[in-house]
């Protein structure tokens, strides 16, 4: 009887985070879910009508969709590459006892703290601008021509930007991942006549196996929606090649105001973040259950 | 082989030293207990030993080679540590084959030396566990086999029994010194518990603050201690030391009597005492007494003896086995 009240307590307690949540994340949804059957064009707001699959269908046919799915995955795939190895590297680094290690820290984790648009607008302006950036002084010193990195190589560009973003992140989790190394395992491995690299193989690569997984899982949720660099950047050009799925669901609202098209867009994106969770899971979320 | 050579050894962290200079000959098949209180250097040593620490000053020889510059893994030891060490995603097997993978061995003589292992570890029902999956006994056991297939010059032990239980810690006590009889190399133990030193060791070396207080067999330094600092932490409960006019009669300055050493009678004796704590084990009973003019002293009796709190006993000290010591807590011989 004890344990019957408890859990009804424990229940009510409960509930209003619950409803809160479920609010919270069913409302837009289902709104989206909404509109995506109607016709809703902002330019005629008044004349709204059930449009079936059109919007899908809509979406589907713009000549950018699968560019922008193509772009999305390029992005996710592209950045995850660099923050994880890159980020494995610095940490091995960043474990090593050195002078000034607590201000070192800080001034790696820096980047982090910087939001995307003005991230984004320093590495366009100041960084990867053909005339009067970095990048560009350090080829004209050599001779060469300064590489108009957002017109040449735009998707490249901004999966640079947005790693240098989230380097900092997979830094710091690899990093407090490597600190919790058993020293005396390393030892042990020393001793065992394992040299570097195969420390790093054996040893640390498999205890950052979790920390990895952790990096991967979260970044991807958020690098399925990068957004602000590209509209301060590139705003998606040229032409299609910097579009990415947000970023196309952006353009049918609030360039085309057509808010039916863009929520049928919004369903899709939500259908491939899905089916990216589920290979992910499928993929590394193994590790988790160690 | 594995005789070891410490020449002038010494050791520096910083502003602490910890080793002062050591002098040690470990010979080829010898069980070597370095044993001492937290902190006396005795992990140092070990670690000194096997290269995990470099030397401040000094020479190690192995075999009459001199590896003070040499890397872990090129002087031919295998250390067991406090905490195993075994690495947690690897099976029992891979954690056991590790040294012989890093030495780039046939598939078929790792898994030759591995069987083999495991068999006189009683673990080949175990080999595709991971470790988290043993018990401690276990653990420890998977730790020596991944030493032993390296087939070493000497074994370190790092305090390997502590994070056991005690039925734990005397089964695999018996374990490592059936172990030693059965490779006959030598093996460095390095352990604060001083039962483990007495029990396992053909020779122990007791440390103090970095300095080697005395090297030599346990009955040897249970029989002769050379100072009070071994006196009192051989043995088990520990040498009782009495001062004053007592003392001065037996003309020292500390005289040092074992609680086994004290006959007890309720009718007569050389000196009164009063119990004040009776630790009774079964087979012996521990008094520990406030005894008339000379302090407090703990007596071993037999379990039968039957005193209790506040019983007025009389003692014999056994003065053949009595020990003298000097102002500088020297052993003064008899």
């Amino acid at each position: 009887m004890a344990t019957q009240n408890t859990k009804t307590l424990a229940r009510l307690m409960m509930a209003p985070s619950v409803l809160l949540l479920l609010i919270w994340m069913i409302v837009p949804l289902a709104m989206t879910l909404w509109f995506s059957f109607q016709n809703y064009n902002l330019l005629n707001p008044a004349n709204v009508s059930f449009a079936g699959l059109f919007n899908y269908q809509f979406f589907y046919t713009d000549p950018a969709f699968f560019q922008s799915i193509w772009n999305t995955l390029a992005i996710v795939v592209g950045v995850l590459l660099i923050t994880v190895v890159g980020g494995i590297a610095i940490a091995l680094l960043l474990d090593q006892p050195i002078f000034g290690q607590g201000i070192v820290r800080i001034l790696v984790i820096s980047p982090f703290f910087v939001m995307p648009p003005v991230a984004a607008l320093i590495w366009k302006n100041m960084i990867m601008h053909p005339g009067y950036g970095v990048l560009a002084d350090i080829a004209k010193f050599f001779g060469f021509r300064p590489i108009d990195w957002f017109a040449q190589y735009p998707l490249f560009s901004i999966v640079v930007i947005v790693a240098w973003q989230w380097l900092p992140f997979a830094t710091l989790i690899l990093l407090t991942a490597l600190q919790s190394l058993d020293s005396e395992q390393k030892e042990a491995a020393e001793m065992d006549g394992a040299n570097f690299v195969n420390r790093f193989i054996y040893l640390t690569l498999p205890h950052l196996a979790r920390a990895i997984t952790v990096v991967i899982l979260i970044q991807t949720i958020f690098l399925l929606g990068v957004y602000a660099e590209i509209l301060v950047t590139t705003n998606g050009g040229p032409g299609y090649a910097s579009t990415n799925l947000a970023f196309l669901i952006y353009r049918t609202a609030l360039l085309g105001y057509d808010v039916g098209g863009a929520s049928a867009g919004g369903i899709i994106a939500v259908i491939l973040a899905n089916i990216v969770a589920i290979f992910l899971m499928r993929a590394v979320g193994r590790n988790l259950d160690r | 082989m594995g005789s070891i050579t410490l020449k002038n050894v010494s050791k520096v962290f910083g502003e602490a030293k910890v080793i002062p200079s050591i002098d040690l000959d470990i010979t080829d098949g010898e069980f070597v207990v370095f044993v001492g209180p937290s902190g006396c250097g005795k992990s140092t040593l070990l670690r000194l030993i096997a290269g995990l620490e470099d030397v401040s000053g000094g020479n190690i020889l192995i075999d009459g080679k001199d590896v003070t510059a040499a890397a872990p893994a090129e002087r031919g030891l295998a250390m067991v540590f406090q905490s195993y060490a075994l690495y947690p995603h690897m099976s029992v097997r891979n954690n056991i084959a590790f040294p012989l993978k890093m030495a780039k061995a046939d598939k078929a003589v790792i898994d030759k030396k591995v069987a083999d292992a495991a068999r006189v570890l009683n673990l080949t029902d175990y080999l595709e566990r991971r470790p988290s999956q043993l018990s401690g006994g276990q653990r420890q056991r998977v730790a020596i086999g991944r030493a032993i297939v390296r087939e070493p010059s000497a074994f370190l032990f790092d305090e390997p029994l502590s994070n056991l239980d005690a039925a734990l810690r005397g089964t695999m006590r018996l374990e490592i010194s059936d172990l030693h009889h059965q490779l006959k190399t030598t093996m460095v133990y390095v352990t604060h518990d001083q039962v483990e030193a007495m029990t396992m060791a053909d020779k122990i070396v007791v440390l103090n603050r970095g300095n080697i207080e005395q090297v030599g067999s346990p009955l040897d330094l249970y029989r002769n201690p050379r100072n009070l600092f071994v006196a009192g932490f051989i043995g088990s409960p520990r040498m009782n030391f009495i001062e004053g006019t007592y003392a001065q009669s037996k003309g020292a300055r500390t005289a040092g009597i074992r609680p086994e050493h004290l006959g007890l009678s309720k009718d007569s004796g050389v000196w009164t005492g009063t119990v004040k704590v009776a630790e009774h084990l079964g087979a012996d009973t521990f008094l520990h007494l406030d005894v008339d003019g000379i302090g407090q002293i703990t007596a071993r009796c037999d379990g039968e003896f039957g005193a209790q709190y506040g019983d007025r006993v009389h003692l014999t000290p056994d003065e053949t086995k009595l020990h003298r010591f000097d102002d500088k807590g020297i052993a003064l011989k008899a």
